[in-house]
């Protein structure tokens, strides 16, 4: 695929003497929305850290804009933001974003313009260790929308949200994925699969299914994309 | 660029912690006057300041830079700037500009209030004396940021404390002079670098003369804390399992 963000072929991640991604491949296209649901420990984080580029791969590629992941050129054109909020505590959230502004190279107006897309403006001057652990994600989130990056992977972005702010969450994701960005947003929680342009469900450290909510819904003859992940997981065992 | 960028990060992260600037900048003060008047006089005190001037902070700095550095290590705050156009060596220098600034105001009050009011009376140049006391501050931030990157937790972190740095403590001189030690403790003290700093700290006191072993002193510390720091920003990953 020539339009594609990420390319991952056969990819193989050892920890702790197990195979937590084994033989992994699928491509990203851009401008997208890909979601990378499945259950807790399926190797949803170990992938995205792959994609980051933070991760020690034991065999297979990640390639992402052309590059092999986590290339000196990429570190300005990707964000990424940790499923712990990887935010100083005893910063002011202004503080935080200025400096991770600084170090990105970003205009300092991102720092407005960031807090607002995550609904923080309010918060700026706080510091970042008596926030709520919702706005400390949001804070963390925040971060990764320096710079405006070309890829975008969140890590379980909308855990502990209300449903007002995650849904206002999921609006900014496709608002970013219409100017072309194109992000890969991590969840456990399958009601947020129907809201992605494509689905990568992970089991085990394989990939169960790759294709759009639609795609899936027809291949399983399950309206319910919960279920369809069951039928497929039961394919699969 | 980047170096100063973190400086200023790691300064205001300081200045929302007040009691932490009260304690870094005044506690070798207080240890100097306590130490004044455990001894009751000017004559011993003299003889043994010196080397704590530089020994003080040396241990404290050693243990802030250990604790602040493991603490970005163990949360997801470096993985974060791993992934960001953020040089390692530019990460490190950044710490050490701001434990430096730092080290630079600690030292320099305990050793006013210790020449002016405890009566520590310094044959040579007091400001080469702030100088070596700043270079052995330095010195136990840089290899505080080193050690950090072998400890995978707070406790592991502050015990390094004792058993990288009050063996240094023991072998340095003051105590028992080097040459009176065994061979192999002899041995041990000359490859460790808090020796030439109270030997050089002990020197400047004692005379005017700024002599080649001073010199020899100074540029075998200020040769450790570039080392240190070196090998400190060599330890950081920007790949882990």
């Amino acid at each position: 695929m020539a339009n594609s963000v990420v390319t991952v072929t056969g990819l193989r991640v050892v920890r702790g003497g197990r195979d937590v991604l084994r033989g992994v491949g699928f491509e990203i296209p851009r401008g997208s929305v890909t979601g990378l649901l499945g259950p807790s420990g399926c190797g949803k984080t170990t992938l995205m850290r792959a994609v980051v580029g933070v991760q020690l791969v034991a065999e297979g590629t990640v390639e992402v804009l052309g590059r092999p992941a986590g290339h000196p050129a990429l570190r300005s054109r990707v964000g990424y933001a940790t499923q712990n909020p990887a935010v100083y505590a005893d910063l002011t959230v202004a503080e935080c974003l200025r400096y991770f502004a600084a170090v990105l190279g970003a205009p300092a107006a991102d720092v407005d313009r960031v807090l607002t897309e995550v609904d923080l403006a309010d918060r700026a001057g706080q510091l970042v260790g008596s926030l709520s652990g919702g706005q400390r994600g949001r804070a963390s989130l925040a971060v990764a929308l320096l710079g405006s990056p070309e890829l975008l992977v969140l890590d379980e972005p909308t855990v502990g949200l209300d449903p007002v702010l995650r849904e206002d969450l999921w609006d900014l994701f496709h608002r970013l994925a219409a100017a072309g960005t194109t992000l890969v947003v991590s969840s456990h929680v399958m009601d947020e699969a129907a809201r992605c342009d494509r689905l990568l469900f992970l089991r085990e450290g394989a990939v169960l299914a790759d294709d759009t909510p639609d795609g899936l819904r027809a291949e399983t003859g399950q309206a319910d994309l919960e279920q369809a992940f069951l039928r497929l997981a039961r394919a699969a065992a | 660029m980047k170096a100063t960028v973190t400086a200023r990060r790691v300064l205001t992260q300081l200045r929302h912690d007040p009691r932490t600037i009260v304690m870094l900048l005044l506690v070798p003060t207080l240890l100097m006057t306590l130490l004044r008047f455990v001894f009751n006089d000017e004559h011993a005190f003299s003889r043994t300041a010196p080397a704590l001037l530089g020994v003080f902070p040396f241990v404290i700095m050693f243990l802030v830079a250990s604790v602040t550095t493991l603490r970005e290590r163990t949360t997801a705050t470096l993985e974060r700037l791993m992934t960001m156009p953020m040089g390692k060596l530019d990460l490190i220098l950044g710490y050490a500009i701001a434990f430096g600034a730092i080290a630079v105001v600690q030292v320099g009050i305990a050793t006013v209030v210790s020449v002016l009011w405890l009566g520590l009376s310094v044959v040579g140049s007091v400001w080469t004396l702030l100088l070596i006391a700043v270079l052995d501050a330095l010195l136990g931030m840089a290899l505080g940021l080193f050690v950090s990157a072998f400890a995978t937790s707070e406790f592991q972190a502050i015990q390094f404390m004792p058993l990288f740095v009050l063996p240094q403590f023991l072998l340095c001189g003051l105590l028992q002079p080097r040459e009176r030690m065994g061979w192999l403790l002899e041995w041990l003290s000359d490859v460790m670098p808090l020796s030439y700093a109270v030997d050089a700290l002990t020197r400047v006191t004692r005379s005017a003369d700024f002599d080649g072993t001073l010199v020899r002193d100074l540029v075998v510390v200020a040769g450790c804390v570039v080392v240190a720091l070196g090998l400190g920003a060599g330890t950081l990953r920007r790949q882990t399992a």
